[in-house]
């Protein structure tokens, strides 16, 4: 292995890790089968941390021209590549799971409770008239409630 | 995430409606903010404006100071409702990545009588 050359495998470790962190936000979240688990990530996030690691042993090697500022760098850009990837984990499967427990929403069998919003015109609609008003044509069967985060 | 799981009920309206499913999105986001949302989406079913969460709080979906500037916003939730008002499907996901999809959501209104 020619250590002398410029360290490709930890900057496009490095780079990896971030274009990964934003892939998913940008563009796997769109597809149900990695927006719920984002195994897609997780093995970008691998190939990621096997250049990083080759990169740390090429900028340790001792025939480097300067060895001792290629350690610090070296070190300062895995930490921060192994940062991403310990953020994007802990965000996805830590603190996604941070939600109120809804102990008191309204369960199967019991009545949803009625209520009456204003859609995107600006009309009040109410429960009872979504139960009511005819979908293609004929009458509902049920009406499906998506509650979702917003502020867009 | 939220996005993304609307964007799946517009792809899949057709086969909700054809299964007599109305699909109802509510948030707290302001009429004129869900418009600019639809327009941009191409979304074409019902989503409602609870600016103030009070329809969330009746539903005990509220995430606390999770939204922008510590806005009380609502934790993600489904429901299938009947038309005699009573609920007959439930989803309360435990992780925000993951949601209902429509095919989940046909199959549960599928198996009601």
């Amino acid at each position: 292995m020619n250590v002398r050359r410029f360290n490709w495998p930890l900057w496009v470790g490095f780079l990896l890790t971030f274009a990964t962190s934003l892939s998913y936000f940008f563009v796997f979240v769109w597809f149900p089968v990695t927006r719920d688990f984002p195994w897609a990530n997780l093995l970008l996030f691998l190939v990621a941390a096997v250049l990083v690691v080759a990169g740390i042993r090429r900028g340790f090697a001792s025939e480097r021209p300067h060895p001792a500022r290629s350690k610090i760098v070296t070190s300062i850009v895995a930490a921060l590549s192994f940062g991403v990837i310990a953020l994007f984990i802990f965000s996805i499967f830590i603190a996604a799971r941070w939600l109120p427990a809804s102990k008191g929403a309204p369960q199967v069998g019991q009545k949803a409770p009625e209520f009456s919003l204003q859609d995107t015109s600006g009309k009040q609609v109410s429960l009872t008239e979504l139960l009511s008003a005819p979908v293609n044509g004929s009458a509902p069967k049920t009406v499906l409630l998506v509650f979702y985060r917003g502020y867009w | 995430m939220c996005n993304s799981e609307l964007r799946s009920i517009e792809k899949n309206l057709d086969k909700l409606r054809a299964a007599g499913i109305r699909p109802v999105a509510i948030s707290i986001d302001t009429p004129e903010e869900s418009r600019k949302l639809s327009q941009q989406m191409g979304y074409t079913f019902t989503i409602l404006s609870d600016s103030n969460a009070e329809v969330i709080k009746r539903y005990d979906l509220v995430h606390a100071g999770a939204g922008e500037n510590g806005r009380d916003i609502a934790r993600p939730a489904e429901f299938l409702v009947d038309t005699s008002g009573t609920v007959r499907w439930v989803n309360l996901t435990e992780n925000y990545t993951v949601r209902a999809r429509p095919e989940q959501i046909l199959n549960a209104a599928n198996s009601l009588k």
